[in-house]
């Protein structure tokens, strides 16, 4: 049996693992180097207690593979989720704030983090409860029971407040995308973000307008007169265009100057909205009611973002979207960071600056810069030579996952490799985004190569336990 | 629904589409974008400029006219200041916080424009106070200290003809983009014309530094440095110990004099009164309030861009056109009594013996035989008419440097005014003017203007019997030769012989006995055989203008010298002393005791109030003598 767990492990996997805590190994010390050279595994410096980390990380991979079995998973997931949600709430209580969360539990002198092991335990209690029998995602009532096992531990990781955290619980709407949730949730999520930005960065009249282009879209798909409806379209939208314009013309008065855009617009579209809402009512054409409805709703909430934005947003949240969008440009506050960030990665060119010569990460103009932006010390010292090696190892990693996934015969697996993959996907995606500039600043770190435990233990549990499940499809 | 396998597809193609954006983000940043390494560079590496030491000055005689002594500039990167001891800062350079706070504020509204570079927080600290700021660095880190030097003057001369130096304003920076903010410059005189030779080249070294704006190693152990190369000496024509002398004799006194080596045409002093005090040079940004406000325009440079009437000095010329026109020879003879007439046209005279020939009457300076001589010159029967031998008279004078710029490598030179048919034509239509309608020319005065460097050159040109080199101020040194053009002779239009017969009269002007009618009597030294000739030039504002121009010894010539004295009076009573007594500085290395008194004279009289832009000027009583 032993022998044969090799052949039947998926190597792949495995390898882009190692790989990947090597490189982390690696850059961590490149990152925290400074001339008083300490040795790779000194445990004064993070790069030696990483070291430790990968040890504690290996003992663990090792038991879920070898001692640990894998029937038992179905069954203590509810047990270890009560478990991780009253550590969730204790967090509330005794936690330690940093950096304005109190996410950090201290326990026997090591600092952990709730909300990362609930990762584990609400991908497995997920997989557990979606591949009981006779569960359908369109039935409200299984719909409903899913989303209170998301929403319980991000209504409490939402009170510490932990933004990173909740951003990775979204990305499991790709794994319920893939069990049948409907495709248009993402559109609609999708579309919202998208509105939302075009809001803060232009204006609700760009917004409508761009909204009403795509309710145009949609209605000339499901239209018989298809040339007719798409160009009524395109007129109302040009034509309306010219409003900021014929406002300014000194014909009008100040007062009527000073009226809002929008209100003007939103007019005239509540009253082409009426009439189309009565002529699909007299064609009982279901569509585009809905349709209609679904844009009243957008338009509603384009209404609402300035509400959300600053009331709902906290400060040093506002300022990272702001600096993205290139609305502020404050290059000594919010937009320091990933000003600095983009240097060092820029700099880095085709090849890098090599092993430990790496000017930006070393003398500190990379804030966090072995935790959350340790994507910078590989852009610096190993160019886009060393930053495409990685993303394209984590693609792989990702890729390969869903595609193990996909073989499996359990749901239970396959749930469960999804929800890993998700979280990876999230991981990867937001954290280099963030140092490139092309995503606000959120701290979560990169999978398996940034320093500290919490993050690099949940993946290694995440995906050995994955691992392991896969094993089983062989019997 | 779709099958789930199809979903799984669309999610892989989804997380590969993903991934791409962040692909094409790092080529962007990484392989397209350059400026992310060049701001990496600004804010890794620190460019810490070495600035050259600036060439000195020296004097003909190599001694140093302008030296170099240390001083340090602080500079700051406010980028990464953070809070800091003000007031400790202040202490150390006794400076205002106020000052200091409104500093910042300004650095804060231009941080963009600003970005990572360092600028200068404080200009010329003295050594002390750097080395106070030495032992408490520790407290503002993100200030540093950069060695500078700065001009010392061992000589207390010259400070309208030296120029200062002073650190680059942005409108310089603008037109000279090979200047960068920090730097120091050369303005006017000598530090202005040979910027090229003192300025040297800057050099840096690189460091490496961190976040908190502390200097780490130096980078790759200085292979990129680069060293400052000093700036190159430069050798003026200038003897120091003659203008400083010259400076004390003209001290309260408007006006300049210039004396030139008549067979080299090398400047040896330029002395412009009042002028620059080289103690304010040094620091001329703090006094440049107080220089622009000053009523007599120190930093105007009288010496060569001043053009007055030159008046009597100007018979000298027309006598030597005259001979060299065939229309008057050195015994003709002219009578004068008290002045000349014709048709209604006066020209005053003062008492002398008459009749006198061209010898006397250069002697004398009498004005009827210049009225006589510009007479027989405009009406030659060789021109067709009066205009056209007026033309022959301009380009006989235009041959003496007058009316243009001499070319001088001294910058600023005015080329002054000489008057052309055209002139005369515009003014009283063609036909309208003779000989007697500008009557005035022949004795220097009316539209005629003169800059001392002309009437300076005058002499030389007439001490060397008909050619000038054009006057300069910089001298051969090493490997640096000057341009040819200084070493050309430039001939005028009348032959050697004629200017014998000139200085004849000269001569006789300082060295005639008692009773002769002489004007230049106190002139004279014994031994030297200068020949001088002296001018009054008549001026609507105030008492005339001395003038006197000489040279000596009278075979082969040492020294050229022009005085020019505003308001003063008679030439022969401020200039003709002042003159002399350079002369004989030059020539003999003293004064000889028996004309220490002059010198005294010369040194303690204050005419300032006998010029108009005085606050205290005193209106003179005008009297009508010539």
């Amino acid at each position: 049996m032993r022998g044969a767990i090799y052949s039947k492990l998926n190597w792949t996997i495995i390898i882009c693992y190692i790989l990947l805590i090597i490189i982390g190994w690696v850059n961590i010390y490149a990152a925290t180097f400074s001339e008083s050279a300490d040795s790779l595994f000194s445990l004064d410096t993070r790069s030696g207690m990483q070291f430790i980390w990968i040890g504690a990380a290996a003992i663990l991979a090792l038991s879920i593979l070898f001692i640990i079995n894998p029937k038992i998973y179905p069954i203590v997931s509810p047990w270890l989720s009560i478990g991780v949600i009253i550590l969730l709430v204790a967090v509330l209580i005794v936690g330690r704030e940093i950096n304005g969360s109190k996410s950090w539990l201290m326990i026997a002198g090591l600092g952990i983090q709730p909300s990362e092991f609930s990762k584990i335990t609400t991908a497995l209690l997920l997989s557990s409860a979606m591949s009981r029998y006779g569960y359908r995602i369109t039935n409200p009532k299984d719909l409903l029971r899913t989303a209170a096992i998301i929403l319980v531990p991000v209504f409490l990781i939402a009170l510490e407040p932990d933004v990173g955290t909740i951003l990775v619980y979204c990305g499991l709407i790709f794994m319920l995308y893939r069990e049948g949730l409907s495709g248009w949730f993402i559109v609609l999520a999708f579309l919202a973000v998208t509105l939302f930005l075009i809001t803060l960065k232009f204006s609700p009249f760009v917004s409508i307008l761009v909204l009403t282009a795509l309710a145009g879209l949609f209605h000339t798909f499901i239209s018989s007169h298809k040339v007719k409806v798409s160009l009524s379209y395109l007129v109302f939208i040009l034509a309306s265009a010219f409003i900021p314009a014929m406002m300014k013309s000194s014909l009008l008065s100040k007062a009527a100057k000073d009226f809002p855009i929008e209100y003007i617009l939103i007019g005239i579209v509540a009253i082409i909205g009426v009439i189309i809402w009565f002529k699909a009512a007299k064609e009982r054409n279901r569509v585009l009611k809905i349709i209609c409805a679904i844009y009243v709703l957008y338009i509603a909430f384009i209404f609402s973002t300035d509400f959300i934005f600053d009331n709902l947003l906290k400060d040093h949240h506002r300022d990272r979207i702001e600096n993205l969008l290139g609305i502020s440009n404050d290059l000594q506050g919010a937009g320091y960071n990933v000003h600095q960030s983009r240097i060092a990665i820029g700099s880095g060119g085709l090849l890098g600056k090599g092993f430990l010569n790496g000017t930006q990460t070393k003398f500190d103009f990379v804030p966090e810069q072995g935790t959350d932006f340790i994507f910078c010390t590989i852009g610096e010292e190993w160019g886009f030579v060393g930053s495409l090696s990685v993303v394209l190892i984590y693609t792989i990693l990702i890729c390969s996952i869903i595609m193990t996934a996909e073989k499996q015969k359990e749901k239970f697996n396959r749930i469960f490799g999804y929800c890993t993959a998700s979280y990876l996907f999230i991981h990867v995606f937001t954290n280099i985004g963030m140092t490139l500039g092309i995503m606000p600043v959120v701290g979560i770190p990169l999978p398996l190569i940034s320093y500290g435990g919490s993050s690099f233990l949940t993946f290694t549990v995440l995906i050995f336990i994955f691992l392991r499940l896969d094993i089983e499809r062989w019997k | 629904m779709q099958k789930g396998s199809t979903r799984s597809r669309y999610l892989i193609i989804g997380v590969i589409a993903f991934m791409a954006i962040i692909i094409v983000q790092l080529v962007r940043i990484q392989l397209i974008d350059q400026s992310y390494k060049v701001s990496a560079q600004n804010n890794a590496l620190y460019y810490q400029t070495r600035y050259p030491a600036r060439g000195r000055i020296l004097d003909r005689n190599m001694e140093v006219i302008v030296g170099n002594k240390s001083t340090y500039d602080i500079l700051v990167t406010p980028i990464f200041v953070k809070d800091f001891d003000t007031l400790a800062l202040c202490n150390i350079f006794s400076i205002e916080p106020t000052d200091v706070r409104e500093t910042f504020k300004r650095y804060r509204m231009y941080r963009s424009k600003i970005g990572f570079r360092t600028v200068t927080f404080l200009k010329q600290v003295s050594q002390e106070q750097y080395t106070l700021f030495l032992e408490n660095h520790h407290k503002f880190p993100q200030f540093l200290g950069v060695a500078h030097t700065t001009r010392s003057y061992p000589f207390n001369a010259g400070g309208n003809l030296l120029g200062y130096v002073t650190e680059t304003d942005p409108d310089y920076l603008n037109k000279h983009p090979e200047y960068s903010q920090g730097d120091y410059v050369g303005r006017t005189g000598i530090e202005e014309v040979c910027e090229k030779m003192l300025r040297g080249e800057k050099g840096y070294s690189i460091f490496l530094r961190d976040s908190r704006n502390r200097l780490h190693s130096s980078y790759m152990d200085g292979m990129y440095d680069k060293p400052a190369v000093p700036g190159e000496d430069v050798v003026s024509t200038i003897d120091a110990h003659l203008q400083s002398y010259g400076e004390m004799l003209m001290k309260n006194k408007v006006g300049s004099v210039i004396a030139i080596e008549p067979s080299t045409g090398e400047i040896l002093s330029m002395i412009s009164s009042p002028g620059i005090d080289v103690s304010v040079l040094g620091e001329i940004g703090k006094h440049f309030q107080s220089i622009s406000s000053d009523p007599f325009k120190p930093m105007f440079n009288r010496a060569v861009m001043s053009p007055q009437p030159p008046g009597s000095v100007f018979k000298l010329v027309n006598a030597l056109i005259g001979l060299q026109e065939g229309v008057v020879r050195p015994s003709t003879t002219y009578p004068c009594h008290n002045g000349y007439s014709a048709r209604g046209i006066t020209v005053g005279c003062h008492a002398h013996p008459s009749p006198m020939n061209l010898e006397e009457s250069i002697m004398a300076s009498c004005n009827s035989y210049y009225c006589y001589v510009f007479r027989s010159i405009l009406e030659n029967p060789k021109y067709k008419n009066e205009e056209e031998a007026f033309e022959a008279w301009y380009e006989y004078v235009k041959s003496f440097g007058f009316g243009t710029r001499l070319g001088s490598d001294f910058p600023s030179e005015r080329s002054g005014f000489l008057p052309s048919s055209s002139t005369y034509n515009k003014i009283y239509g063609k036909g309208g003017w003779k000989a007697l309608t500008i009557i005035s020319l022949s004795i220097g005065q009316g539209e005629l203007g003169c800059t001392p460097l002309h009437l300076a050159n005058l002499a030389a040109t007439i001490a060397n019997r008909g050619w000038y080199k054009i006057p300069h101020i910089v001298r051969d040194h090493g490997n640096d030769s000057i341009d040819n053009i200084y070493k050309e002779r430039h001939y005028t239009l009348v032959d050697t012989t004629c200017f014998e017969k000139v200085i004849d009269g000269m001569y006789m002007a300082v060295n005639a006995p008692y009773g002769s009618g002489a004007t230049a009597r106190i002139a004279a030294v014994k031994g030297l055989d200068i020949c001088g000739k002296t001018g009054t030039a008549e001026n609507p504002h105030g008492d005339e203008h001395a003038v006197f121009v000489c040279f000596a010894p009278r075979e082969d010539p040492k020294i050229a010298i022009a005085v020019y004295v505003e308001n003063a009076g008679f030439g022969a009573t401020w200039a003709a002393p002042i003159a002399s007594l350079m002369v004989e500085k030059y020539l003999q290395g003293e004064i000889s005791p028996e004309r220490k008194y002059l010198e005294e004279r010369m040194m303690d009289a204050n005419l300032l109030h006998k010029v108009p832009a005085s606050p205290d000027y005193v209106r003179p009583v005008k009297n009508k003598k010539k």
